[in-house]
This record gives C-alpha cells, structure tokens and sequence, in this order.
C-alpha cells in the first residue's frame, strides 16, 4: 500500500470522527441551554476549549456567544475543527483515493459534502439545528457501517481505522476535561446539584448515557462517569477502548515496533489511573499530558508509515 | 415528445432520416421518446443529473479564477450505431492502431518507410513528438501506442472518416463506462428491448494489455496509474481507471528509481518494485532527467529504467510522433505499405501546409477551411473557417505563413447529428465519436466509444473543455421487421 494513500486514509478517519464529535457536542450544549439558562456563557465557551481553538476563535470573534461559537463550530471554513471544514477535507482525501475504497463509499462521502455545502448555512438557526445535525451523524454512521461491511479488513481499513480511534480517544478526553474545568471553576456560584445535570450532559455529548446506567447503576457522579469514560473496555467511545483498537489495527502494520510501544505506553498509564485521586487535585494537568501522549502516537503513525521524502525512504531502505 | 418539428438540414442524422422516418435501429428508441411525455423526459433527465452529480463524475476546467471541478455533462439520448456497421470501423481501426504502431517502431528503428520514400525525412526532424532519445528501442512486441483513442465523424453523405488518432494520453474512456452506467439507470426499460453490445469489461482488456508487456513475466505483474494529480482535468478518469484494474493510482512522488536502475513505489512497508506504467503524463514532463529539467511531475532516471527494460510504459515514450497532424496525412499511406492492405476507413482530405501549392490553397480559402495546429490538443488553437471573423482568419494566416509545418487544413466536414434533449425539445446537435483501441500481441476496440456532443446549437466543437457534452454509445443489433 502506498505511503500516500495510507496517509489519506488515516485522515479520512478522523475527518469524519471529528465531524460526528462536532455534530454531537454541539447538539447536547444546544440543550442543556435550555436546562441551565445560567451558565450559558461557560457553555459556549466551554466548547471552543474543548476544541483547543479558543485562540483561532478570538482572533476572528469578540464574543464567545451562541451565535459566533455555533458559526465557527459548523460553518467556519477556516477553523480545522468546524463540520464543513472537516467534511470538505474527508472528501478530499476521498477523492483521491478514490481506486482504494469501495464506489459506494465515495459516492456516500461525495454525497454528504454535497448535504453540507446545500443546508449549512440554514442550520445556523435554531429550528434547523437539530435536524441536521442529526443528519451529520447520520452519515457519519452510515460511512461507517458502509465500511465496516464493504470494504476489506486490510491495511487501508486499518488506517480509517487508526485515525478515527485516535481522534475519538482525543475527543473523549477533551470532553471529560472540560466537564471538571466547569465543575471546579463553577463551584462557588452554581449550586452542587446541578453538578449532576453537568455530568449528564457529558455523557450525552458522547451517546454514553445509557451505557453508562447499564454498566455503572450507581447516579451519575463525576468519579464513575471520569473512570467509565476514560477506563471502560467495552464502550467505544471509552479511551481504554480506542486505545484497544488502536493496538489491533497496529498489530499485523509491518515495522509496528515504535507505534506500538507508544500505544501500550498509554494504554499502561490508563489502567493505572487512580480517579478519585485525580479529581480531588490534578485531573487537568493530567489530560494535558495524556493529550500530549496522544499527538505522540500520531507523531509515531506518521513517521512509520506516511513518510515518503526521497531522503527517508532512501534511509528506510537501508 | 414532438419531433415533428426536427429539422435534419440536410445534415446525417445517426437515428433519423431525412424523411424523419427512424433509421432501422433505432426504431424502439424513437417510438418510446415519441410516446412518453415531456414531464416523464424531464424526470428522467433529472434523474440523470442527480445521478452524474452523487456518484461524482466530473472533469476539471482550467480557468483564470482556478479550477473548477464540474458535473460531467451528459444528454439522455442515446445515439445508436448498427452493429453491421460497427464491425466494419472495429475492423478499419484495428487495421489503423497495426499500421501505425508499425511506423512508430519503423522511424526509431531502420527508418524503412524513409529509405523507401514512402515518408519524408524532414517531417520526423521537424516533429516535436519525434523524440531522439527513443531510437533504437524495441519494446514488446514492437507496440509503441498501446492505448489509442480516434475521433471519428461521419459526413453529409454517410462517410465515416478518422479525423485524428490520439496516441499520448487519450482521455474519455471512463466517461464512456460512466455514461453506459448512467443510462442504465435512467431507461432501464430500455435495456430489455435492445440488444445492446456491453462494453464494461474494458478496464479487464486494459488491464491484460498492460500486464503482458510486463518486463517480469508473472500472472500479477505490478501495474500503476501514474496522474499528474488531482488538478489535472482527467484526474477522475486516472482514479476511475485505477481502481477498475485494481491498480495503484500513483504520482510521480510516490515512484523512485533506484540504483539498479528499477522502478519503486514507496509504500508503507517500504520500496516495492513496480512492472508496468500506466502514465497519463505527457512524455516531456515524464522523466526530469531527460526531458523538462523543471516538471515535478515525473519521476528521475524513469526513462533510463525504461531503456534498460526494468519497466515497460504504455503508451512508450515518443509513440506521439504519429500523434501529429501531418503525420496523420500519411496513415493511408501506412496501411499500404506495411500492412499491403487498403485502407478501411479513410482520412479526412487534408492540406499540408508545409507545401507551398498546398499552403496557398489553404490561405486563399480559409473561410472554407478548419485549420489545426499539427500537434494541439483539446480543440485549442483551431480555426474553423465559416464561423470566424475576419481578425481570426488574418491571424492564422500570420501563423500559418509562420511556422508552415505546425498546421494543416481540412474542409469543414458537416458533422452528423443526433437528437438531443434542448431546453424545450428535442433537437439535431452535431456529434463525434472517440472509440478506444488497445494494442499489444492482441487487439481490443471498445463496442462502441465515447460520443461527444456540442450543445451549442449549429456549434461544431465537441470538446468538454470547450462546452461539449456527451451521449451514451449503443452498437445494436437491428430492430426486427
């Protein structure tokens, strides 16, 4: 398999993870507004630093209000994390490598870029939000199911496959950070009980809600919710989980030794996590680092398989 | 639909006669287009727009304000060729790709067809397809030209003629599969009635041809696409073809020649050797080595490894050189000579303006005439006499007295026309067709090729660049009485 094409297929992968992520994160703040009217503005801001894109945002926006973040979420062409932007670079990488996937899939990938372009810009008002941010994730899924049965389980899935598990584990933890960051700057004005309708909603913006109450049956609390979302093995949007993947799709890649010992590294420091401890002092310096740990296995990806300069492959060779 | 109102004008129409009585052939289809409304016509051909647009089929324009990726565009109608008459042009082109691959071997090898006269020497010195750095190569089974689109047109009076053969990178064969897939979709009812001669499994013929000029004889030779990317205006057709064979779609980065002088594609387990390319990158930007020091295109050393026979290119290096519009003049020629066979299909007459009888023809009559440059493509550079301006015609005759050699001059042919679904109704636009031929031990012509209509009414210009659109092609079996 071409390094190019690999390449292009790890970040078709994510594209499309990050466009779903967007789409939900969205679609769950936009209703939990309407649950707590009071802290509106950490909402909206919350979520261009769960993006880590507040300094991109304020370079183009005074306010952080529902209107700006909403724009520069969905429809700001510039911003990496938006959905057009996204969605455009998933057919772009699409497009051309369009010989690798199944027909369907790029007329399906081809289809929703075109869905994008046609109703964005209407989605910005409220009545037309959900809908078709509903219809984001939609497609989203069917890509993913068109995939997961249509195209072989060799090397290029492998790489959607690594691209998305990284992107979602990243997203995963961006989340869960934000939720504390709320939580403890929040302490002194909001009243504690609300601190569950908060946790919730993390779970929500993440479709783990109902996972969550099968597996944990305690109430919603932030060191069950913490430790399911960042440990649990069998929910997919769970970091333990991606990080699984992650090591599967990594297992049978010819020269897997560097990536691999990166993903293992994480996947160690997960198992180890002590949560009640991390909530009571450190949990943000903590996913700071594992953010970091996690640029560390794409940094490892890339130079493994994706590198292709003259000089590199010449150096490989030997 | 109404085609009462049709007006032939004296021109072949492919599904009419002049009486507007169906051609034999295509009695079903013009029954059933007189019988549905056009309500129906117009679901269906928005059925087909939506169609060309979800399954992405587009080509690139070039314009001042960037490139522009478009729909392809497409009319319902199809246009129907019998398949008695098909037999005869597969034969006529088949007989035309030999002769020529023939006279491309022949002047980079002994140059016979110059000793015998039958070529003059100065036209290969003067060719700018006429690559020095090919002589004395034999490749396999001395085929130059393995792919070869021709552009055929028939006359007012029914005369089929070749008006070029396409021997660089000839381009439309996927919009060709594409259209068939698109109609298949829109009439399917159609289907049953017809007999319509298939022609789906050219990417398999492609794929034969080129695995058996592989230098390493194995069942699974590594064949590669190699595009310009994705900016160049057939960039769908490389992906479309690549992935139909089963191929890597490559660029000229992703290809490196190693220090055994093989040819490698970098891939994520590292250098894989590769056997055949498929480029569809024109010869000078192939090889920064040899030809433009500046392409960032090609790949370093790809024409040393060609030389030494590491790695076969189809079309090879220098096949253009019967890719040139005065070349062209001299193909009956070449069937006489190296086939001793008559010409099935002929040329369409043509003036050379390198002599000077000829040349004066050509300047005193250029309102008559369509003057091409010898070695354009796209229908740039053209002048079609009747419908220029005075300014246009001062202009090529400063060009043509300039550079004699680069132009040539035909009369203007009156292109046959088909039915085609207008804004209101059906009417005649005028049509070519763009068959494609593979060549290797053996020889492939489509069933059929890819017809390119212009939409314009009484326009002449078919090219997709220049607002040309284009039909499905059907070789039938007649209607029975």
């Amino acid at each position: 398999m071409l390094s190019r094409v690999a390449e292009r297929m790890y970040w078709i992968g994510r594209y499309l993870e990050r466009a779903e992520n967007t789409a939900r994160l969205v679609n769950v703040n936009a209703s939990l507004v309407l649950d707590l009217p009071r802290i509106v503005k950490y909402i909206w801001s919350g979520m261009i630093s769960i993006c880590g894109s507040s300094d991109l945002f304020f370079t183009k926006y005074e306010k952080s209000d529902e209107r700006n973040v909403i724009k520069f979420m969905l429809a700001d062409e510039s911003n990496p994390g938006s959905i057009v932007y996204s969605i455009r670079m998933a057919r772009e990488n699409a497009r051309t490598t369009r010989e690798i996937m199944p027909s369907e899939a790029w007329e399906l990938i081809n289809e929703f870029h075109l869905f994008v372009k046609q109703h964005v810009n209407s989605s910005l008002k409220r009545d037309a939000q959900n809908e078709f941010l509903d219809s984001i994730t939609s497609f989203c899924h069917q890509i993913t199911g068109l995939l997961f049965g249509n195209m072989s389980h060799g090397e290029a899935y492998s790489f959607i496959r690594i691209g998305s598990n990284l992107e979602r584990a990243d997203m995963t933890t961006r989340i869960v950070d934000v939720g504390c960051m709320n939580l403890l700057r929040r302490r002194e004005d909001i009243p504690e009980t609300l601190d569950n309708i908060l946790w919730m909603n993390v779970l929500h913006s993440l479709s783990a809600y109902q996972m969550y109450k099968q597996h944990v049956r305690d109430k919603v609390n932030s060191k069950d919710v913490v430790a399911f979302l960042m440990k649990d093995q069998q929910f997919p949007r769970a970091v333990a989980h991606c990080l699984t993947e992650l090591n599967n799709c990594v297992l049978p890649m010819p020269k897997n030794d560097q990536t691999l010992r990166s993903v293992t590294r994480v996947q160690r420091i997960i198992a180890e996590i002590d949560v009640a401890r991390l909530l009571e002092n450190n949990l943000h310096e903590f996913i700071d680092e594992l953010q970091i740990d996690l640029a560390d296995i794409h940094t490892q990806v890339s130079h493994t398989w994706f590198g292709y300069s003259p000089q590199e492959t010449a150096e490989r060779q030997v | 639909m109404n085609l009462k109102d049709y007006k032939i004008n004296g021109y072949y129409d492919e599904l009419l006669t002049p009486r507007l009585q169906a051609r034999s052939s295509a009695g079903r289809l013009i029954k059933y287009l007189k019988k549905i409304s056009y309500e129906e016509v117009m679901k269906r051909k928005h059925a087909a727009d939506l169609a060309i647009k979800t399954m992405g089929i587009t080509f690139t324009v070039y314009s001042e304000s960037g490139n522009i990726d478009r729909e392809w565009p497409y009319d319902i109608i199809p246009r129907i060729i019998p398949l008695r008459e098909w037999k005869r042009i597969e034969k006529g082109l088949q007989q035309r790709l030999t002769a020529l691959n023939h006279f491309i071997n022949d002047v980079y090898n002994e140059q016979k067809i110059i000793k015998d006269k039958k070529f003059p020497k100065n036209l290969l010195k003067t060719s700018k397809n006429f690559r020095e750095q090919c002589r004395n190569i034999k490749p396999v089974f001395g085929v130059w030209a393995h792919l070869c689109g021709s552009d055929l047109v028939r006359d007012s009076d029914g005369t089929i003629y070749v008006l070029e053969d396409n021997l660089r990178v000839p381009s439309g064969v996927s919009y060709m599969l594409e259209n068939r897939k698109v109609t298949k979709r829109v009439f399917p009812e159609l289907f049953e009635d017809y007999n319509i001669m298939p022609m789906g499994d050219y990417p398999n013929h492609l794929f034969d041809v080129l695995s058996s000029i592989s230098p390493r004889p194995m069942d699974y030779p590594e064949v590669v696409v190699l595009t310009p990317g994705i900016y160049n205006s057939a960039y769908f057709e490389h992906a479309f073809l690549a992935q139909q064979m089963g191929a890597e779609l490559v660029e000229g980065s992703d290809l490196v020649v190693a220090d055994d002088d093989c040819v490698y594609m970098k891939t994520i387990k590292g250098l894989s050797r590769v056997d055949v390319i498929y480029r569809r990158i024109d010869d000078l930007f192939l090889d920064p080595e040899i030809f433009n020091p500046g392409s960032l295109l090609g790949v370093p050393g790809l024409i040393r490894a060609w030389k030494k026979g590491n790695v076969a290119l189809a079309n090879a290096p220098g096949a253009g050189v019967a890719d040139d519009k005065v070349v062209y003049t001299f193909v009956p020629e070449m069937i006489r000579y190296y086939l001793d066979e008559d010409p099935i299909l002929p040329n369409v007459p043509s003036f050379s303006c390198e002599d000077v009888k000829q040349r004066d023809h050509v300047l005193a009559n250029l309102e008559n005439l369509v003057v091409k440059p010898a070695n354009e493509s796209g229908g740039y550079g053209l002048l079609v006499g009747p419908h220029s301006t005075r300014k246009q015609r001062a202009e090529m005759a400063r060009l043509v007295k300039a550079r004699p050699r680069n132009y040539i001059a035909q009369p203007v042919i009156s292109l046959s026309t088909v039915p085609t679904l207008c804004e209101n109704n059906i009417e005649p636009r005028h049509v070519d067709l763009r068959p494609f031929t593979l060549q290797s031990d053996r020889t492939y012509v489509t069933a059929g090729g890819l017809t390119r209509v212009a939409l314009i009414r009484g326009s002449l210009v078919v090219n997709s660049s220049q607002g040309g659109g284009s039909k499905d092609t059907w070789v039938v079996m007649p209607d029975k009485e």
